[in-house]
C-alpha cells in the first residue's frame, strides 16, 4: 500500500479541501491505484535530463517581455457584483485576527 | 429558407451574402433548434440570445450597407463553458462557480466575435476539463447525438456534440490531454488541437496551465482552418502565445500529399486498442498512402510513460490553479466559524469527485518529501517524450495515430475506475506533453455505428500541414470509410 488513510486527510488539509468519510476511502483506493502505476516511471533512467516545465522556451521570443504599464480596467463594481459576501470595495471573509 | 443540419461556414456565408436567410434569422433557428434538442442533450449551460441577436444585426446592417462580409460574420459558434465571456454564465461544468460571470471576454472569443461570428452560448464539459466523457460535470453528462446512449467524449463534450447535432455550425473547445480531440472522434467531427502558445489562453480557466491549449471543432477540416485563422496568434495578455507569423490556414488546404512521409508507431496498434478503431484507422492510413502518402515505420520508445508523467504534471498544476476556489471572490460559499473552515467547507462541497481526486493526488506529488520522486521526475519524462516526437519528425512530415483507442462507451460504462478512464488517453497525451499540433479527422464508422477519429499529429506550429493532410483526406472519403 502506497498510501494511508492519514496521507488522504494531510494533504485533504494542505488543500484546503474538507472530505467525507466515504469520499477519504475511495479517493485512497483509487490514488493507490494510480500511485502504483505512475512507479513505472522508475524503469526509466532519466539521470542528467532536464525537465520539461514548458514547451515555449522563453528565449526565443523576446516580445514576451513587456513594459509594466498599469491599465485600468474599471470593473471593481463587476466583479464584486459575483462575490458571495462583498463590501464594496472588499470582499468580506469570516473574521482572521482575534482580539 | 431553412437551415440545413450540417451547414458549413462557406454555405452560411453564401446564404447570408445571397440575402436568402439573415443572421437574425438564422440565430432564432439556432435557438429553435437547441429549444427542441438541448432537454435530452444537455449541451448548452447557458445561452446568451441577448449578446447573439445583438452580434447578428450589426452582420445583417452589414449587408444592409453591401459590406464584404468576413468569413465567420453572421457564423453561429457555440464556445466551451471554461472560456470567460463577459456577463454570461461560466461555470467550467462545476458547481464552485455557479452563478458566476466574468467581468471580460477570453482573447479566443473577441477574436470570433471582431470576426462576426455570432456566439449562441457556453457547452457542458467536464469539471474543469477533468474527464474523457463529460460525466465529470455537475450539471449532469452530454449525450452524443450520433448514439445518444452514450457518451459524447470530453471534456469538450458540448462543444463536439454541439457541432455534431447541428446545435452549432462551430465550436472552441479547449485541450489538455486530449480534451479536444478525443471528443471530435467520439462525435464525428473535425477537431483540432493546435500548437502549445497557438492560441491565447487569456481567458482560459486554467486547469494545467503548460498543456491548456483552445482549438476548434467543425463540419469540415476547412472551416477548422477557418476558425484557426481567426484565433490563432500572439497576445500580449498570455506571455506563452507565440509571435509566430499566423498563416491563412485556409490557403494550402489542397496541396497535393505526394511524397509525404506518414510515421506510423507500430506499437500503437497493440493491445487494449479496439479492433474496429484498428480496421478504420489502418483503412485511414491505407487511404493516406492512395493519395501518395509514403508510411514508414517509426518507434515513439517513451510513449508508455506519458499516462503517468501526465498524470503528475497535469494534477500537480491543477491543485495549484483550483486554489483560487475559495468562497472569497467568486461563487458560492460554504459558511464556517473560521476562515480556514470556511474554505475546506466551501471546496468540500463545491468541487466534484474527480476534480477533488485530482486536486488530491496533485498536492500528493508535490507535497514536501515527493516532489523528487513525481513532479520532477515526470517533468523529466515529458523531456523524453518531447524528445520522441522531436526524433520522428526528422525522419517523417506527420505522425499518424488512432485518436482514441476505444468508440464512445455507454453512459456510466467506465465509470469504476479512474485509472482505466486515464489509461485511454494513450495517443493524445504524448502530444500534449510535446506541444505538438494534432487533429482528429472521421476516419469511418464501427460495425455498430460509432464515429472513429484518425490523428495527424505535425511538429510545432505545423497545423498548415495538419490541415491539408485532413482535408485531402476528409475530401478522398476518409469519413465514410
Amino acid at each position: 500500500m502506497k498510501i494511508s488513510k492519514e496521507d488522504v486527510l494531510k494533504v485533504a488539509t494542505l488543500a484546503n479541501l474538507e472530505l467525507s468519510e466515504a469520499e477519504v476511502d475511495s479517493y485512497r483506493g483509487h490514488l493507490d491505484e494510480i500511485l502504483t502505476y505512475i512507479d513505472k516511471l522508475n524503469e526509466l533512467d532519466t539521470f542528467g535530463i532536464e525537465p520539461l516545465t514548458q514547451v515555449v522556451a522563453a528565449s526565443e521570443d523576446d516580445s514576451a517581455l513587456r513594459e509594466d504599464v498599469i491599465v485600468r480596467a474599471d470593473i471593481i463594481a463587476e466583479v464584486l457584483e459575483g462575490a458571495p459576501d462583498p463590501e464594496a470595495p472588499y470582499f468580506r471573509v469570516p473574521k482572521v485576527i482575534e482580539k | 429558407m431553412s437551415a440545413q443540419t450540417t451547414w458549413t461556414i462557406p454555405e452560411v456565408h453564401s446564404a447570408l451574402q445571397a440575402r436568402k436567410i439573415s443572421a437574425r434569422e438564422l440565430v432564432g433557428e439556432f435557438y429553435g433548434r437547441i429549444e427542441k434538442r438541448n432537454a435530452e442533450l444537455n449541451i448548452y449551460l447557458a445561452l446568451s440570445p441577448e449578446r447573439a441577436y445583438a452580434q447578428a444585426d450589426r452582420v445583417d446592417a452589414a449587408i444592409a450597407a453591401g459590406d464584404a462580409l468576413p468569413e465567420l460574420a453572421g457564423i453561429p459558434v457555440a464556445v466551451k463553458d471554461v472560456l470567460s465571456t463577459r456577463g454570461i454564465p461560466t461555470t467550467c461544468g462545476s458547481r464552485i462557480l455557479e452563478g458566476y460571470k466574468p467581468a471580460y471576454d477570453a482573447t479566443a472569443v473577441t477574436l470570433l466575435e471582431h470576426a462576426g461570428a455570432i456566439v449562441l452560448g457556453k457547452t457542458n464539459c467536464d469539471e474543469f476539463a477533468m474527464g474523457s466523457s463529460n460525466e465529470n460535470s455537475a450539471y449532469g453528462p452530454v449525450r452524443n447525438p450520433v448514439a445518444t446512449d452514450y457518451v459524447p467524449g470530453g471534456s469538450s463534450g458540448g462543444s463536439a456534440a454541439a457541432v455534431a447535432a447541428g446545435l452549432a455550425v462551430a465550436s472552441l473547445g479547449t485541450d489538455t490531454g486530449g480534451s479536444i480531440r478525443q471528443p471530435g472522434s467520439f462525435c464525428g467531427v473535425p477537431a483540432l488541437n493546435p500548437s502549445y502558445g497557438r492560441v491565447s489562453r487569456y481567458g482560459l480557466i486554467a486547469y494545467a496551465s503548460s498543456l491548456d491549449r483552445i482549438g476548434p471543432f467543425a463540419h469540415t477540416v476547412r472551416d477548422t482552418a477557418t476558425m484557426m485563422s481567426v484565433i490563432a496568434g500572439r497576445d500580449t495578455r498570455d506571455a506563452t502565445s507565440a509571435s509566430v507569423p499566423v498563416p491563412d490556414y485556409s490557403v494550402n488546404l489542397d496541396r497535393p500529399l505526394h511524397g509525404l512521409r506518414i510515421g506510423i508507431p507500430d506499437d500503437y496498434f497493440g493491445e487494449g486498442i479496439d479492433p474496429d478503431v484498428r480496421k478504420q484507422v489502418e483503412a485511414g492510413i491505407a487511404l493516406l498512402e492512395k493519395l501518395g502518402c509514403r508510411r514508414v515505420s517509426i518507434r515513439m520508445p517513451n510513449t508508455e510513460y506519458a499516462i503517468a508523467a501526465y498524470y503528475i504534471i497535469a494534477t500537480a498544476e491543477a491543485s495549484s490553479n483550483l486554489a483560487r476556489y475559495d468562497g472569497v471572490r467568486y461563487g458560492p460559499r460554504v459558511s464556517g466559524s473560521t476562515l480556514t473552515e470556511m474554505y475546506q467547507k466551501t471546496r468540500g462541497r463545491g468541487f466534484g469527485a474527480e476534480v477533488k481526486r485530482r486536486i488530491v493526488l496533485g498536492t500528493y506529488v508535490l507535497s514536501a518529501g515527493y516532489y523528487d520522486a513525481y513532479y520532477l521526475k515526470g517533468q523529466k519524462v515529458r523531456t523524453l517524450i518531447a524528445k520522441d516526437f522531436r526524433e520522428a519528425f526528422e525522419e517523417v512530415d506527420a505522425i499518424v495515430t488512432p485518436t482514441s483507442p476505444v468508440p464512445a462507451f455507454r453512459i456510466a460504462e467506465r465509470t469504476a475506475s479512474p485509472l482505466q478512464m486515464y489509461l485511454a488517453d494513450i495517443y493524445t497525451v504524448t502530444g500534449s506533453l510535446a506541444g505538438v499540433p494534432g487533429i482528429s479527422v472521421p476516419s469511418g464508422k464501427t460495425s455498430t455505428g460509432l464515429p472513429v477519429g484518425l490523428q495527424i499529429y505535425g511538429p510545432a506550429f505545423g497545423e498548415d500541414r495538419v490541415l491539408n493532410m485532413a482535408h485531402v483526406f476528409e475530401q478522398a472519403g476518409g469519413s465514410t470509410l
